[in-house]
């Protein structure tokens, strides 16, 4: 889709006065059906993953994996060396399972190290982070997001997606500053 | 969501609202005050009083460096350490700066977790106190070792000798608790800045800012299918942070508690440590904060109320260090072991009496009692007096701890007495230094406040605020209680 001055048009967006009508505002387009669409705040809106009809977020899976892998890398490094390579004989302790014990806080340190590093990356990477331009940004108004602008907008590459039918889906839930913005 | 009434709605339909919290953000302020007043301190020039500290604190870390390569080149008898006193200021210093710490861990997780929303005001100020702790920490750990070009010997790597270090020692655990710790912190930090560094890019007016804080927000532009991971993330950092703060000092406590020293081989230690740590990080956090505060008029942000809850925590704590001292007297009693008992009456009169008359018990046991008072926690000068006592007191502990436990060997012909050199107090004073400068930096080029976490605790932040029959939103932060 192109405006009658050639841009291509990535999406239409507006803003809101506050969290809440910005809250309501994300239940009608939910609603009408819309899939490719997003609300932008300065912070997070208790309540408005369900008000998007968005379910519990699957990092928590990504961040298991990576405690698990913790853990094993962990059994790895110290039964392999202490075990194998270089049985080390200190206080006279000898090596069997009555001492493994004495192993469990290096486990422990390496499923926090190698989880945290998981939820690191698993957030930039999910949310395609870090990415240095986005079509939003062309948008003037938009600047105010990270202050105390609270905007909604549908992507033109939403299927549902007409000018008309967004533009007053928009006006109807009580957004202001309705504006076309472009791809480029 | 529900549609029954919160708490809080329910106390604004009783006439004078009983239930009603004080509000975390006083005057009212709106969400672009916040960006304002606190970007503010980022992007103003630098005042003359933050060159003046810069300038003294940054000599006073020179100072330190210079001693710190003065030891490296010349060995470790520029301390005042020997035999029996292996272990004096260096691992005093370390376990100082490390308990230090864990203050801002506790701020940035555990309050997370138990949903104590007065924490966004602090959190960031005091995570950023956590990684500088953490930093002038690990100097002296890495440093006492004397060849210092031989630390790699700590880490599991594979190397020509066939020698590995043995995962079985407190001192191991301790190279993986600290260095996970501070890994972990700076990526709690990091996630918690970027929506922050964000705010600062988009109201960036040189090419420089724009450039710098565009490239460490990430391009974070505030979505909810964005903000949906981030708060997934953000919990989950809480809950393995919460665990790691408790083990770090659990495994530093380890180092001494896994010797046979009489006062250091006990049961008691692992929880007297982290206690004692989140005791005197939370004076260090409010010894920081309290300038700040006044210097950048935050007034309405770190509000009296959450003086008042910081100073209850030191109580608290307090408390449990001072049950902490006691039990060990008695256990020493109780025991029946010569030996023990001979340690505990060298610590009260003997050569380091007055370490522990001033430090365990003036400071750390009786100067928080001052806390059980309201007007006390209220009054600035006060709270500040007892930080300045707990600050002290807390060193003075670590010191009677270690030195107090070594220089009375087991035969009395193997006793010693630890006099301190001036390469030991510089490198001391040098790491207050380093630690105030990077504080410095800290608040100069980063928001010290988290925006996006204070816009959270805003009334009008809450979108079920509005009740249907017209009353005035009273949600999580309430009103000012009249």
């Amino acid at each position: 889709m192109r405006t009658p001055s050639g841009h291509e048009v990535y999406a239409m967006g507006a803003e809101y006065p506050s969290p809440a009508a910005l809250y309501e505002a994300a239940k009608m387009v939910r609603d009408a059906g819309f899939k490719r669409w997003d609300v932008f705040s300065p912070f997070p809106i208790h309540g408005m993953d369900e008000a998007m009809g968005l379910g519990k977020s699957w990092l928590s899976a990504v961040v298991l994996a990576g405690g698990i892998s913790g853990l094993l890398t962990a059994v790895l490094v110290e039964f392999g060396p202490s075990w194998g390579l270089y049985p080390l004989i200190v206080h006279g302790k000898p090596y069997d399972w009555r001492t493994v014990p004495a192993f469990f806080p290096i486990m422990f340190e390496m499923t926090v190290l190698f989880s945290a590093f998981a939820a690191f990356f698993a957030v930039l990477i999910m949310n395609g982070l870090p990415r240095p331009h986005h079509p939003i940004f062309n948008w003037e108004r938009f600047k105010r997001v990270t202050n105390d602008g609270f905007f909604l907008v549908i992507e033109a590459r939403d299927p549902r997606f007409t000018e008309l039918e967004a533009r007053e889906l928009l006006e109807r839930s009580g957004g202001q500053h309705i504006t076309v913005v472009h791809e480029d | 969501m529900n549609d029954w009434p919160t708490v809080q709605e329910e106390a604004a339909t009783t006439s004078d609202r009983p239930l009603a919290r004080p509000p975390l953000v006083l005057n009212r302020r709106n969400f672009s005050w916040i960006t304002e007043r606190i970007s503010g301190v980022v992007e103003d020039r630098a005042p003359r009083w933050w060159w003046v500290c810069f300038t003294i604190t940054g000599t006073i870390a020179m100072f330190g460096l210079f001693c710190l390569g003065y030891q490296i080149s010349t060995g470790v008898g520029t301390w005042g350490n020997n035999i029996p006193v292996g272990w004096a200021w260096d691992i005093t210093n370390f376990v100082f700066w490390i308990g230090i710490g864990h203050a801002g861990t506790l701020i940035s997780a555990i309050l997370f977790l138990l949903r104590q929303k007065w924490r966004t005001s602090i959190n960031r100020s005091a995570e950023a106190m956590t990684l500088f702790a953490v930093m002038c920490a690990a100097i002296f750990p890495g440093v006492h070792v004397g060849r210092v070009w031989m630390a790699w010997y700590l880490a599991p790597v594979w190397n020509n000798y066939g020698i590995w270090p043995n995962f079985r020692s407190p001192l191991m655990w301790d190279v993986f608790a600290v260095s996970t710790y501070f890994t972990v912190s700076v990526l709690f930090w990091y996630t918690g800045l970027i929506p922050d560094l964000a705010t600062l890019r988009d109201r960036a007016t040189t090419k420089i800012r724009k450039f710098l804080f565009g490239v460490f927000a990430c391009g974070w532009r505030g979505s909810n299918r964005n903000w949906r991971h981030y708060e997934m993330a953000y919990l989950l950092l809480a809950g393995l942070s919460t665990p790691l703060v408790l083990s770090v000092h659990s495994v530093v406590s380890f180092d001494f508690a896994s010797s046979i020293l009489p006062t250091w081989h006990t049961t008691i230690f692992p929880p007297y440590f982290v206690a004692g740590a989140i005791f005197g990080g939370f004076a260090m956090v409010l010894t920081l904060l309290i300038p700040a505060r006044a210097i950048f008029k935050l007034h309405d942000i770190i509000t009296p109320q959450h003086i008042d809850k910081m100073a209850k925590i030191i109580l608290l704590t307090g408390s449990f260090v001072s049950y902490a001292y006691v039990m060990e007297f008695f256990v020493a009693w109780y025991s029946g072991n010569a030996y023990e008992r001979f340690a505990f009456w060298n610590r009260v009169l003997g050569p380091y009496w007055w370490y522990w008359w001033t430090g365990m018990l003036f400071c750390n046991i009786l100067s928080p009692q001052l806390f059980w008072f309201r007007w006390c926690r209220r009054n600035i000068l006060v709270v500040y007096f007892v930080c300045m006592c707990v600050n002290a007191g807390m060193w003075f502990e670590r010191f009677i701890i270690i030195v107090g436990g070594l220089h009375r060997d087991f035969i009395p012909s193997s006793w010693g007495i630890f006099i301190p050199t001036w390469v030991d107090i510089w490198t001391f004073l040098g790491t207050l230094g380093i630690f105030t400068s990077l504080f410095l930096l800290f608040i100069r080029f980063l928001p010290m406040i988290a925006m996006s976490e204070v816009k959270i605790v805003l009334p009008e932040a809450d979108v079920h605020a509005h009740s249907p029959n017209g009353h005035h939103p009273v949600a999580a932060g309430g009103m000012e209680r009249t």
